[in-house]
């Protein structure tokens, strides 16, 4: 793997100095994502952590091309950036919306669902960090199961994460992946591959977030090595209907042996009053749809 | 040689839209906004107009493509009506804020609960103060002149315009109207070049989190704080009436079609009573201003086009001759009384207007107002203030209401049906 850093576009689009967290997953993410989407790119933020590492008017860290919205309308948004390029002539340009899991999950999933049905030209990408994170880890579609957040602050989150991936795929998009800062090549090559297709792409990130989970800021990489060790977040793409692993997930499926989820529950204090039966429940699903994923890789 | 046209007023707005070439479309269904975006969408297959049209899944969203397309520099469209335009809220505040020129035509259906799918303008009225320019229509040939001249109206002060009209009493109703040919718009309306777009070979982050107080650049320059934004959106209205009234004029003499600027006045100069409205209901006036000259009273109206920005000066002096004034309106601010009414009285304090304001409420969820009705309405204003009567009074025009009417004072004229 040591061989494909040297692939990796040399240019920064952030600037040292943005005002996201110590340790922040989506700012991992985003770097690269950048650079592999390179210089002809406009992105789409709804109200969410990026906004907030976007910076505060008149000065931003980031040099691509960025438009706000509203929290509901990021996917409508992007729609309407595409659709403005589209009727200008200028078709060369990659289109980008970055939301939170609050802003995919939630309240921006209309609007997604718009954009993908119409098959939109562009690139949606969640970065999951499993609450809402920006106004102080408030509990989201995307919270698992046993979590304490703002607003579960003492029995824990009681439903399960919603299967947004399953969401996804239910609108037949011609490319879907996921992807973990924790391996940049990885996702590297996702973005570049994602930028060369038309229609709608959706990726989704899945983003350790050092003070909403409850962890300390140099174990970002660890904690997000840790959720695709023990299964528990699985990198593969799907593209035009054909699924394949990738990266570290490849590689644990040709060996056949994930770690004990409790490796992963045990390092982050939003886990601490789970239950055991939760806890079970949990790595029960991690196993069924690990299976799954094993038999659509032979299929 | 003219083309005159029989038409309905979506179908002329969905000409308007042609003739003014806009890039993007998007639109999401609702009566009696229907039949408009479904004519455009015609356009578009057919090849007679170029543009991308987005069949957005709500209106939050039709409102959303047309800004962030407006954002990429293509000029863009929408329409709506009531609930929908409620649930654009959020994105209409939006708009304004980002200083796009988008053009919208709300055609004017009552809000729900509960439901109505017919006229009154509570939709538009409620979103008074989003920050968009409001014009109200009277007739189908002012639909189709407004909306070409609110892409220059929107393109020149950055302010979104919406080009409002009654539904069904305009959108569904065939009138003569005449097409003016694509040269002629196109001398008036130039394609749009805007002043910022947003571009890789210029990178900026639009619209991001702004501190209320100024803050300086990278290079030391003291920038915009929130409340400079703000102000200047304010600034930009204040300056827009002229840009409303040049548009109109310089539509006239192009096209011999004068709709007024901010307002349009009909028998006003010798008149004792003046009645004012917005949209169709005021043309409806000016036949109980007929009506009412023919039993010797002098009567005149002044129809509102321009709802914001307010045409103050413009209305001080329509109204200062008037001794009697009755406003007929399709909207009120509960808890208070019609808006155009408030604003009337508002711009007519400190001045020497002193007569007395009657306020209408008339044709909410479509209840049908008829002429006569106006006229007995206005006679009965006028009476009351030779009588020496001087209050400001509200009445719910040819609505039963009940024994709440004799408790509180609130008058019921004519008609009053029994529930």
């Amino acid at each position: 793997m040591h061989e494909n850093i040297f692939k990796i576009n040399e240019k920064e689009y952030i600037l040292p100095g943005s005002r996201a967290c110590q340790g922040c997953g989506l700012s991992l993410a985003y770097r690269y994502i950048l650079k592999a989407l390179r210089e002809n790119t406009i992105v789409a933020i709804p109200p969410s952590c990026l906004c907030v590492l976007h910076g505060l008017y008149p000065t931003t860290p980031v040099i691509v091309p960025a438009l706000n919205t509203t929290f509901a309308s990021n996917a409508a948004s992007a729609s309407g950036i595409v659709a403005g390029l589209d009727a200008l002539g200028k078709r060369e340009m990659t289109v980008l919306a970055l939301s939170g899991d609050g802003g995919t999950y939630d309240i921006g999933i209309q609007s997604l669902s718009g954009a993908a049905e119409r098959n939109t030209n562009f690139i949606f990408a969640c970065y999951d960090n499993e609450a809402y994170m920006n106004t102080g880890t408030q509990r989201s579609g995307a919270t698992p199961q046993g979590t304490i957040t703002t607003t579960t602050p003492i029995l824990t989150k009681q439903d399960p994460k919603k299967d947004f991936l399953k969401i996804m795929e239910a609108h037949h998009i011609p490319y879907l992946a996921t992807v973990s800062p924790a391996y940049p090549i990885d996702l590297y090559d996702k973005f570049v591959k994602a930028k060369k297709i038309r229609g709608t792409r959706y990726i989704h990130i899945d983003t350790p977030c050092p003070p909403g989970w409850g962890f300390p800021t140099r174990d970002t990489v660890k904690i997000g090595k840790l959720a695709v060790e023990t299964g528990l977040f699985v990198l593969f793409e799907i593209e035009n209907g054909r699924f394949r692993f990738t990266g570290r997930s490849k590689t644990m499926a040709e060996r056949g042996k994930l770690l004990p989820l409790v490796n992963y529950v045990k390092k982050q204090r939003r886990f601490k009053d789970m239950s055991i039966e939760q806890l079970k429940k949990a790595q029960s699903s991690v196993n069924s749809r690990w299976n799954e994923y094993l038999k659509r890789a032979e299929g | 040689m003219s083309d005159i046209r029989i038409i309905t007023g979506n179908e002329a707005a969905a000409l308007a839209v042609k003739l003014a070439e806009p890039g993007v479309i998007a639109a999401y269904p609702i009566t009696p906004q229907t039949k408009l975006a479904e004519v455009l969408s015609e356009y578009v297959e057919s090849g007679e107009l170029k543009a991308e049209y987005i069949r957005v899944e709500s209106e939050h969203s039709s409102l959303t493509v047309c800004m962030s397309a407006s954002t990429v520099g293509a000029r863009v469209f929408t329409a709506t009506s009531s609930n929908g335009l409620l649930y654009m809220h959020e994105q209409l505040h939006w708009a304004a804020g980002s200083r796009l020129p988008v053009v919208m035509c709300c055609v004017n259906r009552g809000v729900g609960a509960p439901w109505s799918i017919f006229n009154d303008q509570q939709d538009s009225f409620s979103q008074r103060d989003t920050g968009w320019i409001q014009i109200y229509c009277r007739d189908n040939q002012e639909i189709l002149d407004t909306i070409i001249q609110a892409y220059r109206i929107a393109e020149e002060v950055y302010i979104p315009v919406m080009v409002c009209y009654d539904g069904f009493i305009l959108s569904h109703t065939m009138m003569p109207v005449e097409v003016p040919d694509a040269g002629t718009v196109k001398e008036f309306l130039p394609p749009y070049k805007p002043h910022t777009f947003l571009s890789p070979n210029d990178p900026k982050t639009i619209n991001p989190v702004f501190f209320a107080t100024r803050r300086e650049n990278s290079e030391g320059i003291l920038c915009d704080g929130y409340m400079e934004m703000r102000y200047k959106l304010q600034a930009a209205f204040e300056k827009s009436g002229d840009i409303i009234k040049n548009a109109s004029s310089q539509w006239a003499e192009m096209t011999g079609r004068d709709h007024g600027g901010l307002i349009w006045k009909y028998m006003t100069e010798d008149a004792e009573l003046i009645l004012t409205g917005m949209g169709s209901i005021a043309t409806e006036a000016t036949l109980a201003a007929d009506a009412l000259r023919n039993e010797g009273i002098r009567a005149g109206v002044v129809g509102i086009r321009a709802y914001r920005p307010f045409p103050k000066k413009e209305v001080v002096q329509a109204f200062r001759k008037a001794t009697a004034i009755a406003v007929f309106e399709k909207c009120i601010s509960y808890g208070y009384e019609g808006g155009v009414c408030s604003d009337l009285k508002a711009a007519f304090y400190g001045t020497a207007i002193k007569a007395p304001v009657h306020d209408y409420i008339v044709g909410l969820g479509g209840r049908d107002v008829k002429t006569e009705e106006i006229v007995d309405a206005a006679r009965t204003t006028l009476e009351s203030i030779r009588a020496g009567k001087t209050d400001n009074k509200i009445t719910w025009l040819n609505c039963y209401t009940g024994a709440q009417a004799e408790d509180n004072g609130w008058g019921v004229i004519r008609g009053d049906p029994q529930p």
